[in-house]
């Protein structure tokens, strides 16, 4: 230190330069009192300074007096006094209105992110927990039981609570529970039975985050089931085609009438599995007969759509398999292979046309695709009588040269018996 | 008519001078005279390479949005387009192998030995080129397999220590593999690389001319010791005649793979889509491909690929010096030839195999 007195460097200097060396976390920890004492004490008062730095209000410059009150820059109680204006934990039914506080102020909002909503509030208010909670139900979902709370991360954080690959198991902790839910009178099954549908498949093992899940179809903040009129709606979102479709089928009205839920009614609503033809079957995962009486003009309708789609099935399946040999052999066919996937959108579009219960625009699809898988067919064809045209030209041409050798062979024989080797 | 067209050209040219030493060039033979046919047999793919590249620039196009679509197009559309480019592909790789042989065989038969040291540069020269042209050629279908290929194959080059980076950007015609390394490597395939072959093949058989067919020295002593048994065979109509059905029996073998196995075309490259799994180069190139993987990223403070490629650059020296060799260490320099022979055709088919049954 004498040396530094002696160089003309100043206490203040040395401090100056202690603090840029050590940067601002250091200087923010020195702030923040509270994780002193909360780092070091043990749940459900621990707040751990991991927690604390990966939640996204404290990255964007919030405290625990933002929500707590008090005043981190002091030691000790002081720093929890009633001067402070210290608030202390945050009572269960108060969390809406404070995560409101600053969630629904747009002015507020925009200063950290301007895209994000702030009718949070607004919309929990509508859903079946707000609901509950004005009524005083505490036991429903509040902002931090989705959410989480001191570490809290964006949703688009695949660490996140919300995320969408995350939200499904975030419902199930109490949706599943059936103790928990013991007196809602709701099922607890959707969490498993969601879990074996096409949806859950395609986001959860695919990781295709436009599959949906939970919050899709229920909403997120405003979360309520969707009414048996409005099903249709929701399914709409992502199946348009089905839905114009449906929009334009005598079952439309014929549903509606009977006061049953839209697409539920055939591909049920969590365990939604990948439709296959068999639904149009007498099987047993047929639906219509579960309706319609065997024999009767509607029986005739679902028979010969489902055989149309037997066809061209066949067809599109029959064309790749003679492509395949054809490719195996060498032949040079991707062009054909190519149109094979116009056949399959033929089908798959059939498919969809199934929703509007025409037969006639049903057939109008199954034509096309068969006209398509015809082509392909014949192309592949074309390529194995090619394949065997060349091996018929390659035996004639092994023939000539065998005998070319042979010819040779002998008359190099002929010429050497009348002038030996020397 | 055949007399007559004979005595005009002799009448001009003195046609029977110029022929006269192809007639009184004789083969000598003993057990093992059949590896002669193997340089004639990779003249005559050389020379099938000749006639089906010519047919196929009669459609082929380069340039990166028209060379796959025309190799399609003579694979499908154009009569008998696609026995040409098969074609074309198999003797390109049957070429290969056969100069693989035939160096191997004039190894072990010990045929570079003196007077034949130039006779032996010139035909590695030709081997190198025969790899020139695989190289160049498997990039112009413009196929997914091709394009990595020449990528993973120009970034090697890349490592060579100085001149490495400058040969790379003077290969791809850039910094990296694009439509301009396509029309760069139609230029060496179709232009430089035949001018330069068909120099040093007019070279190597005039020295095989000039020199006479080697008779191995175990052969050699033998006829010495008892020149009755000494025997030569005229190489007009004779050896000849052999060759020629040699020749046909190759063209046999390759209408064979072209019509049974024809030359896959494969996807069209995508130099935006991420390398397909199993980038692999040629089979001919397997072998340094494979060492080059297996070598560790850094040895000691030098890149592995450096030090591979140093040591390839150093092994292919010395096989190419090898009959001076024969010559400084007496019966030292014949076995360190031997061993070499044996050590490089071993380690070259057992990478080979190796790379091809690795994950």
């Amino acid at each position: 230190m004498d040396t530094w007195r002696n160089s003309g460097i100043s206490n203040a200097h040395f401090l100056l330069l202690a603090l840029l060396l050590f940067g601002g976390q250091a200087f923010a920890q020195a702030q923040n009192t509270c994780l002193d004492c909360h780092g070091a004490l043990d749940p459900p008062l621990q707040v751990t300074e991991q927690q604390f730095t990966s939640d996204i209000h404290a990255q964007k410059g919030l405290t625990c007096a933002s929500c707590h009150g008090g005043d981190p820059t002091k030691a000790d109680m002081e720093a929890m006094s009633k001067a402070a204006k210290f608030r202390g934990k945050i009572e269960r039914k108060d969390v809406p209105e404070l995560c409101g506080r600053c969630h629904s102020d747009a002015a507020f909002m925009r200063q950290y992110n301007p895209s994000l909503r702030t009718d949070q509030l607004s919309q929990y208010k509508t859903s079946v927990h707000g609901k509950l909670f004005a009524k005083g139900d505490t036991k429903v979902a509040v902002c931090i039981d989705c959410h989480g709370v001191h570490g809290l991360r964006p949703a688009s954080d695949t660490r996140s609570k919300v995320h969408p690959l995350n939200i499904a198991e975030t419902c199930a902790r109490c949706h599943a529970d059936a103790a928990y839910m013991k007196g809602y009178s709701i099922p607890t099954d959707q969490f498993a039975k969601y879990s074996s549908s096409v949806h859950h498949d395609a986001l959860a093992m695919r990781g295709d985050l436009s599959a949906p899940t939970c919050s899709t179809c229920h909403g997120n903040h405003g979360a309520a089931p969707p009414g048996v009129d409005t099903v249709q709606n929701v399914c709409s979102k992502c199946h348009v085609f089905q839905d114009q479709m449906f929009e334009k089928s005598t079952h439309k009205a014929a549903f509606q009438a009977a006061g049953l839920p839209g697409c539920v009614v055939c591909h049920s609503n969590h365990d939604i599995t990948h439709p296959t033809d068999a639904k149009l079957g007498s099987g047993p995962e047929a639906v219509c007969m579960q309706c319609h009486t065997p024999g009767d003009i509607c029986d005739q309708q679902r028979a010969a759509m489902l055989s149309g789609l037997k066809r061209l099935d066949d067809a599109v399946k029959g064309a790749d398999k003679v492509l395949s040999v054809a490719e195996s052999s060498g032949m040079e066919v991707s062009q054909a292979r190519l149109d094979q996937d116009q056949a399959r959108d033929a089908l798959t579009k059939a498919r969809v046309t199934i929703h509007s219960f025409k037969t006639e625009l049903v057939d109008q699809d199954i034509q096309e695709g068969l006209k398509l898988a015809a082509k392909n067919l014949q192309a592949g064809q074309a390529a194995l009588a090619e394949r065997d045209y060349r091996r018929k030209g390659l035996g004639f041409a092994l023939i000539f040269i065998l005998m070319t050798v042979l010819g040779l062979s002998l008359y190099i024989r002929q010429l050497e018996r009348q002038a030996p080797k020397s | 008519m055949f007399t007559r067209v004979r005595d005009w050209l002799d009448e001009r040219f003195h046609w029977a001078d110029l022929i006269g030493p192809l007639k009184k060039k004789t083969v000598p033979v003993h057990k093992l005279s059949y590896w002669y046919f193997l340089g004639g047999i990779t003249l005559f793919l050389f020379g099938i390479q000749v006639c089906t590249g010519i047919l196929l620039l009669l459609y082929y196009r380069p340039g990166a949005n028209e060379a796959f679509e025309s190799v399609q197009y003579i694979m499908t559309r154009v009569q008998f387009g696609w026995l040409v480019r098969s074609i074309h592909s198999w003797a390109a790789n049957l070429m290969i192998l056969t100069a693989f042989a035939h160096m191997f065989s004039v190894v072990f038969l010990r045929a570079y030995r003196k007077p034949r040291e130039l006779t032996w540069l010139s035909g590695m020269v030709l081997l190198f080129l025969a790899l020139g042209f695989g190289f160049s050629g498997y990039l112009l279908p413009w196929n997914t397999l091709a394009f990595f290929a020449t990528k993973v194959g120009t970034e090697i080059t890349g490592q060579v220590p100085l001149i490495g980076r400058h040969l790379m950007v003077f290969l791809r015609g850039g910094e990296d593999v694009t439509g301009a390394t396509l029309t760069r490597f139609f230029g060496f395939h179709v232009a430089v690389l035949p001018g330069l072959t068909t120099l040093f093949v007019l070279i190597h058989l005039a020295l095989v001319q000039y020199f006479g067919i080697s008779v191995p020295p175990g052969v050699e002593a033998r006829w010495k010791a008892s020149p009755g048994e000494a025997r030569q065979m005229n190489f007009f109509p004779n050896f000849f005649l052999r060759e020629l059905m040699a020749w046909y029996i190759a063209l046999g073998v390759l209408g064979a793979l072209a019509a049974i196995l024809p030359w896959e075309l494969g996807a069209k490259a995508d130099p935006f889509a991420p390398a397909p799994a199993g980038i692999r180069p040629e089979w001919y190139f397997m072998f340094m491909f494979q060492t080059l993987k297996k070598i560790p990223a850094k040895v000691w403070f030098v890149d592995g690929e450096v030090i591979g490629i140093l040591v390839f650059g150093a092994a292919g020296l010395v096989w190419m010096l090898l009959p001076f060799f024969d010559k400084a260490g007496g019966g030292r320099g014949r076995k360190f030839i031997m061993g070499a022979g044996v050590f490089a055709l071993t380690y070259i088919i057992a990478m080979t195999f190796y790379g091809y049954l690795a994950k």
